[in-house]
């Protein structure tokens, strides 16, 4: 099943709206990404790693707390968090780093919201042997220190954007600065499922792996398929993999949940999907939080991974067509969310993440019993602590205050 | 096509001159200002002048530009309010100069497509440069342009291989930008040495006028490459001109580099 309308374009959106200088070697990449996929032994290579080092597939797990407390369908997480360096990102980063390799690239460079990224793009380099450098908006750098110093770690550059609004957009702006300067020999790791053509089809299929396991592994579990997933959505790449190999199974509902920051009314969210108009952002026409002048706005998550005013384009299209549904958490809710997990499964999601979950407990009430939701648990919340904690932590639970 | 291009460009050849395009940023440092910025690289010796108007994400500019975009949207600057205030008071002053937008195609597209060529039409715009949109995504506005009498003036880049470069130039319109460094705007001190062969190709297949932009700040390179291109395109060194020391120095440098384009 696939929504792509024409290479590159979904529905209205998607394509390639980039400087001339960074056409050929899209073309390039597009042509080398062909080979590789229709080539065995590429795609088990990438199997193989994902199998020996990264720890796939990952588990899915039974929340049966969760279950208990929601009152609804029986509810099940999909384990990206156990994923090496902590997130699904490093799917998509061992993915286009082998292919930068095949390619004869000499040098990787990154941006990063959250970090995550940036640690699975460092993560993929040091295994590989390439040199990388990471963009990140300097506000991100200072509220992601613990991701900062695991790319340094690792040997990569971080290098601090101090241009507009100092967060994911701007980084995603100077990357693609320093890729049409050094594009003889660089390739540009974009992180989610968004960007020029055709990184919106590169980026899923590497994270389709997630969806893929999940068929198979909910065959095992409950002998059947979910009756609904549901993931955050800030780039769209944790979503988009989770719920591609879904697309084409009607009895499956795809719900994708967007920052609601500090509430829609306020215009500091991270809500694209719902409140997006179409416009060109990084390279692809899609739904993008803007001003009526056609003006990027700033967009506000408490989660550093959902702070983006854009979306990939295969999401908007599954948005648009009503394939998928999209709501809403807001910061107060995702951090509800978070202790709730902590503490009824013991895993600390990451904020992105508990967007999800925020949404979980009346998704799985409309459901009901014996029906099964899935959430896709993108992330955990390690890089998260200091937001997090700055905030207090409730009383201890079973210890009287 | 628009007249006014091709006009001012057999009139420099006539002259026996190469081609001088300015750019600078309309609203820097603010709208009416900006417009005593124009007027001054007219007298200093423009023959185009490219209109920057900002966006928040200018994904091909260097520092400069970046910055002169930031204080431009500071004081307010829209595309709407380029075109009925700094676009008509430019021409005013300056009414045998083409003036052509460069912007990106959020902007454009945001205030729809249909509307903006028209609007920029009657008051009096020649040309637009769209530097994040290449041929494949062009058509259908190059179309409503074409309709308008507005050229969609395309780029051409140094990683573009020569067939590529070919077509871009067989249809252009206005005239064929051709980016001289694998980069963003920004001053350089040395462009590649292959970039007047590239321009001898792109000029070989052009039906309009071919200019060299990117890099570009001094009279000795505007006289390199005037040999082989019929103008350069000039903007991050105006713009700091502008911005630190005011249009006079900005008219100064003009009349400089245009000393340079003296065949
Ligand atoms: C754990 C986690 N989940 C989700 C995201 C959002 O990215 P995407 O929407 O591309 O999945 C991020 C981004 O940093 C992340 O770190």
């Amino acid at each position: 099943m696939t929504t792509e309308t024409a290479a590159g374009r979904f529905g209205r959106y998607g394509g390639r709206y980039v400087p001339e200088t960074l056409v050929p070697a899209l073309q390039e990449l597009e042509e080398a990404y062909a080979a590789a996929s229709a080539d065995p032994a590429f795609r088990e290579e990438v199997a193989r790693v994902l199998r020996e080092y990264v720890g796939r597939p990952t588990t899915l797990t039974p929340a049966r707390r969760l279950t208990e407390a929601w009152g609804g369908a029986n509810v099940w997480l999909k384990r990206e968090d156990l994923a090496h360096t902590g997130a699904h990102k490093i799917n998509n980063t061992v993915g286009q780093v082998l292919l930068a390799r095949r390619m004869g690239k000499k040098r990787i460079i990154a941006e990063t919201g959250a970090g995550q990224h940036g640690v699975a793009t460092a993560t993929a380099c040091a295994l590989f042997g390439l040199p990388c450098e990471v963009y990140m908006g300097a506000l991100d750098v200072e509220r992601q220190a613990l991701n900062v110093f695991r790319m340094r770690a690792l040997g990569a550059v971080v290098r601090p954007v101090e241009s507009g609004s100092r967060t994911l957009k701007d980084a995603m702006n100077e990357a693609m600065r320093t890729w049409v300067s050094q594009v003889s020999d660089t390739h540009y790791v974009i992180g989610s499922a968004a960007g020029p053509h055709p990184y919106p089809t590169v980026v899923r299929d590497f994270q389709a792996v997630i969806g893929r396991e999940l068929r198979t592994q909910a065959q095992a579990a409950f002998g059947g398929l979910p009756d609904a997933i549901i993931a955050c959505v800030g780039g769209g790449s944790n979503a988009i993999g989770v719920l591609h190999p879904f697309i084409g199974d009607a009895s499956v509902r795809l719900v994708g949940v967007e920052a609601g920051g500090h509430g829609l009314d306020t215009k500091q969210h991270g809500a694209s999907l719902t409140l997006g108009t179409e416009g060109v952002l990084h390279g692809s026409r899609s739904l993008v939080l803007q001003d009526e002048d056609g003006q990027i706005q700033e967009a506000h998550s408490i989660s550093a991974g959902l702070d983006y005013p854009g979306v990939g384009p295969e999401l908007a299209h599954l948005a648009k067509t009503g394939r998928m549904e999209v709501r809403i958490a807001t910061d107060d809710e995702a951090l509800a969310a978070f202790y709730e997990v902590a503490r009824l499964e013991g895993i600390l999601p990451a904020l992105e993440t508990s967007h999800a979950f925020a949404r979980g407990r009346e998704l799985a009430r409309e459901l009901g019993a014996g029906k099964h939701l899935v959430i896709n648990c993108s992330g955990r919340g390690d890089k998260d602590v200091a937001t997090i904690s700055a905030r207090g932590v409730p009383p201890p639970v079973g210890v009287k205050a | 096509m628009s007249g006014e291009i091709a006009q001012a460009f057999a009139q420099a050849k006539a002259r026996g001159e190469g081609v001088l395009v300015t750019y600078a940023m309309a609203g820097d440092p603010d709208l009416p200002r900006s417009v005593d910025v124009f007027a001054a690289l007219v007298e200093g010796g423009a023959d185009v002048l490219e209109i920057g108007v900002a966006f928040s994400d200018p994904i091909a500019d260097g520092p400069v530009i970046q910055g002169a975009a930031e204080r431009a949207l500071k004081a307010g600057s829209t595309l709407k309010r380029v075109l009925d205030e700094v676009v008509p008071a430019v021409r005013k002053r300056c009414p045998q100069t083409p003036l052509v937008i460069m912007t990106y195609v959020n902007l454009i597209m945001a205030m729809g497509e249909a509307r903006y060529a028209k609007l920029a039409r009657e008051r009096g715009v020649s040309g637009t440069i769209l530097p994040d949109l290449p041929p494949e995504e062009s058509a259908s506005l190059r179309a409503t342009f074409d309709a308008e009498g507005l050229d969609l003036i395309p780029l051409c880049a140094p990683t573009t291989p020569p067939a590529r470069a070919q077509a871009i130039a067989k249809e252009g319109r206005g005239f064929v930008y051709c980016v001289s460094v694998s980069g963003v705007t920004g001053m350089r001190a040395e462009l590649p040495p292959d970039l007047s062969q590239r321009l001898d190709l792109v000029r070989k297949a052009a039906t309009v006028p071919v200019v060299a932009g990117f890099g570009i700040s001094t009279a000795e390179q505007a006289r390199m490459l005037s040999a082989h291109a019929d103008g350069v395109v000039v903007g991050s060194v105006l713009v700091h001109a502008a911005h630190t020391e005011g249009p006079e120095a900005a008219k100064a440098l003009c009349a400089d580099i245009k000393r340079g384009l003296r065949r």
